[in-house]
């Protein structure tokens, strides 16, 4: 078992013909993921991967010809919000958008448009998912997991590696690993992953992995104390970040004090969560 | 980016903001001349990004020309907050009856971009937020839609303003919304928007800022950008798409990811170092920024060893080690390196770099301890 994706997920990649596209998708498809399609408008017709892969011109084209369920999204920053409105338009449930750096007024449109077509959208500015075994659908290495009993989400990208290779090191597998991108906008936050956690039957512990900035650990931590059952261990980067430049005085009347690690860990350790010191501690505290 | 308020100013303008008159100046003898065409009585504004300028200082009435030239002179000479303040905006002073707060930004927790609004506006709004948060009007603004006008209408109502005023603040409001949009704002800041004694809406003070990953569709606005302003080595790496905070310590850190560059950061403290910087290359850095990237961790002279530590996922561990070979051919570093290269081609990467003369490391913990020990 596992959470958003697994063996039967039908995988389109948009941008496939891209440097960062064609490279990791060789990686997904020799891991195993079922990459059914690519898109890239003006080369449908053309065969990718060594002739393995049809592209296609549209994402609708391509889910008509494979009935894909799930699109990974690898094109540039100013492409990828008409990328993801391309696919929710085409009727896919599930986007993963690896882009970094898409503008945070287009996310707000993005998140609000997908939300009223009840699109599920992981990232933008993220690794992607990986269910260890059975499908990765975006970035993270393969071989730095096994399969297991662990959920983990993160903010983070590179730091998700850290904690997969640290289990991986002492024999710890994950069920699946959600990495939800760090952007201020996003389409899917801690809560969600967290309930899809306590809900999987294969799923016994987790790992939540966040960073200074924003309110998103603090809102997990009270869903941790009101709604979970399952055992949640932590890591929050920027512990020793020097204070930001700030944003004005919107930004602190929005978010008001919050964002702290200090305050992160606080609010966690108060819902019964073990923090680690740094990364390569989350396994002791997991046994 | 930081708009200064003159540049914030400019734009509310364009979007018909009434705004004071006046002008931007970088010597006494300037604001002697704007203050002349303004018939004397003006407000010498330093133009520096940060908050707090007229709490030190850099905000001063004058009531003749001449009193703004000798105002001028002495802002022009100050420091406020470690800038150097190069220019002075030279405002006609307005009688003011009545000081609100207005301003848009993002909402990140509930995906929306917020107006605010407060009839308590001035130098004291954060108090008013935290003191008595009921005085602060929240209003959200569906991304798809807009902001509607009875929305405008609302906050006018909300905040207690004077009927007669509806009409001029509600396109205020529109013109708002308009320069946020447009010009990819995460804050357009209107505070104090003032009533005058003669009865008129005037937005006194402005604060702009712009999301730098909208850039690529704002030539114009980027040419507004005050790189006098920045660190040097922050401007540098900004041209090769790097991020780039310069601190106190002496262990320069080059990481890919913002989350692991933290985390480098907070482990080489927690084993008694200090780091001299945060630098995250990004994803998918190929050598040409990595060796920019070293280049500008070593231009700060405190720097007393480098730590690598390159999990590789979108980003390649053979290239970025073939930017180090480059970075270190050009540079010739003398401060020991300590290297740990994990993920994506890593084994690629550590053939690449077996010769170079390199401390290695195995886990997280390990190479920030050996970081430490080589700035010993």
């Amino acid at each position: 078992m596992s959470i958003l994706i697994n063996k039967n997920t039908r995988l389109v990649v948009q941008g496939i013909t891209g440097n960062e596209g064609l490279f990791h998708s060789t990686q997904m498809l020799a891991y195993g993921t079922n990459l059914v399609a690519g898109v890239t408008p003006g080369k449908g017709g053309e065969w990718v991967l060594d002739g393995k892969v049809p592209v296609f011109d549209s994402v609708k084209l391509a889910k008509e010809a494979t009935d894909a369920n799930a699109t990974v999204i690898f094109v540039p920053a100013r492409f990828a919000p008409d990328a993801m409105f391309e696919a929710a338009d085409a009727g896919i449930p599930l986007i993963v958008c690896i882009t970094e750096g898409v503008a945070v007024q287009d996310m707000m449109r993005v998140r609000n448009y997908l939300d009223q077509k009840n699109v599920r959208l992981v990232g933008p500015n993220c690794p992607g998912m990986l269910t260890p075994g059975e499908s990765k659908v975006g970035i993270i290495p393969g071989n730095i997991a096994i399969p297991g009993n662990i959920g983990v989400v993160s903010r983070s990208g590179t730091l998700t590696y850290e904690v997969l290779y640290a289990l991986k090191l002492v024999g710890m597998g994950a069920s699946t690993c959600v990495g939800i991108g760090g952007d201020p906008v996003n389409g899917t936050n801690f809560i969600d992953v967290l309930e899809m956690f306590e809900h999987d039957p294969h799923t016994e512990k987790v790992v939540l992995i966040g960073e200074i900035g924003g309110t998103d650990e603090d809102k997990a931590a009270e869903f941790i104390a009101s709604k979970m059952t399952k055992p949640v261990v932590s890591f929050i980067a920027g512990q020793t970040a020097p204070p930001g430049k700030r944003m004005g005085h919107a930004g602190a009347i929005i978010e008001g004090g919050a964002g702290t690690a200090e305050g992160k860990v606080k609010a966690l350790e108060a819902a019964g969560v073990k923090v680690a010191k740094h990364p390569e501690e989350i396994p002791s505290l997991l046994k | 980016m930081k708009l200064h308020e003159y540049q914030s100013k400019t734009i509310f303008a364009k979007y018909g903001i009434p705004i004071p008159k006046g002008r931007i100046a970088a010597t006494a003898v300037e604001a002697k001349h704007i203050a002349e065409e303004l018939g004397g009585r003006v407000v010498i504004k330093s133009q520096v990004l940060v908050g707090g300028r007229g709490k030190a200082g850099g905000i001063k009435v004058a009531k003749s020309a001449a009193e703004a030239e000798g105002l001028a002179q002495q802002i022009l000479a100050m420091e406020i907050k470690g800038l150097p303040v190069r220019k002075v905006l030279v405002d006609e002073a307005a009688a003011i009856e009545h000081e609100i707060y207005f301003a848009i930004t993002n909402d990140r927790s509930a995906k929306k971009p917020v107006m605010i609004a407060s009839a308590e506006g001035g130098i004291d709004i954060e108090e008013v937020a935290a003191n008595t948060p009921e005085k602060i009007i929240k209003v959200h603004i569906d991304p798809l839609l807009g902001l509607r006008d009875y929305q405008a209408r609302d906050i006018a109502a909300s905040i207690d303003l004077p009927r007669e005023h509806w009409r001029e603040f509600s396109k205020i409001a529109a013109g708002l919304w308009q320069a946020y949009l447009e010009t990819d704002a995460t804050l357009a800041e209107i505070n104090p928007l003032v009533i005058t004694k003669d009865n008129r809406l005037v937005a006194l003070d402005g604060k702009m800022m712009i999301d730098d990953n909208a850039m690529f569709r704002h030539a114009d606005l980027n040419e507004m950008r005050d790189i006098d302003e920045e660190a040097p080595a922050e401007t540098e790496a900004r041209k090769y798409g790097l991020s780039y905070i310069k601190l106190d310590g002496n262990i320069g850190c080059m990481v890919n990811g913002a989350g692991l560059a933290m985390t480098s950061m907070d482990i080489v403290k927690l084993f008694g170092g200090e780091p001299a910087n945060f630098l995250d290359i990004g994803g998918g850095a190929g050598s040409d920024k990595v060796a920019a990237a070293m280049k500008i961790i070593l231009s700060d002279p405190n720097v007393k060893a480098v730590l690598f530590n390159i999990f590789g996922g979108i980003t390649r561990c053979d290239e970025v080690a073939r930017g180090i070979l480059v970075a270190m051919d050009e540079v010739k570093p003398k401060v020991p390196m300590v290297v740990r290269l994990v993920g994506t081609n890593a084994e690629e990467g550590r053939q690449i770099l077996k010769d170079a003369k390199m401390i290695t490391a195995e886990t997280l913990a390990d190479a920030a301890k050996k970081a430490v020990e080589a700035a010993r």
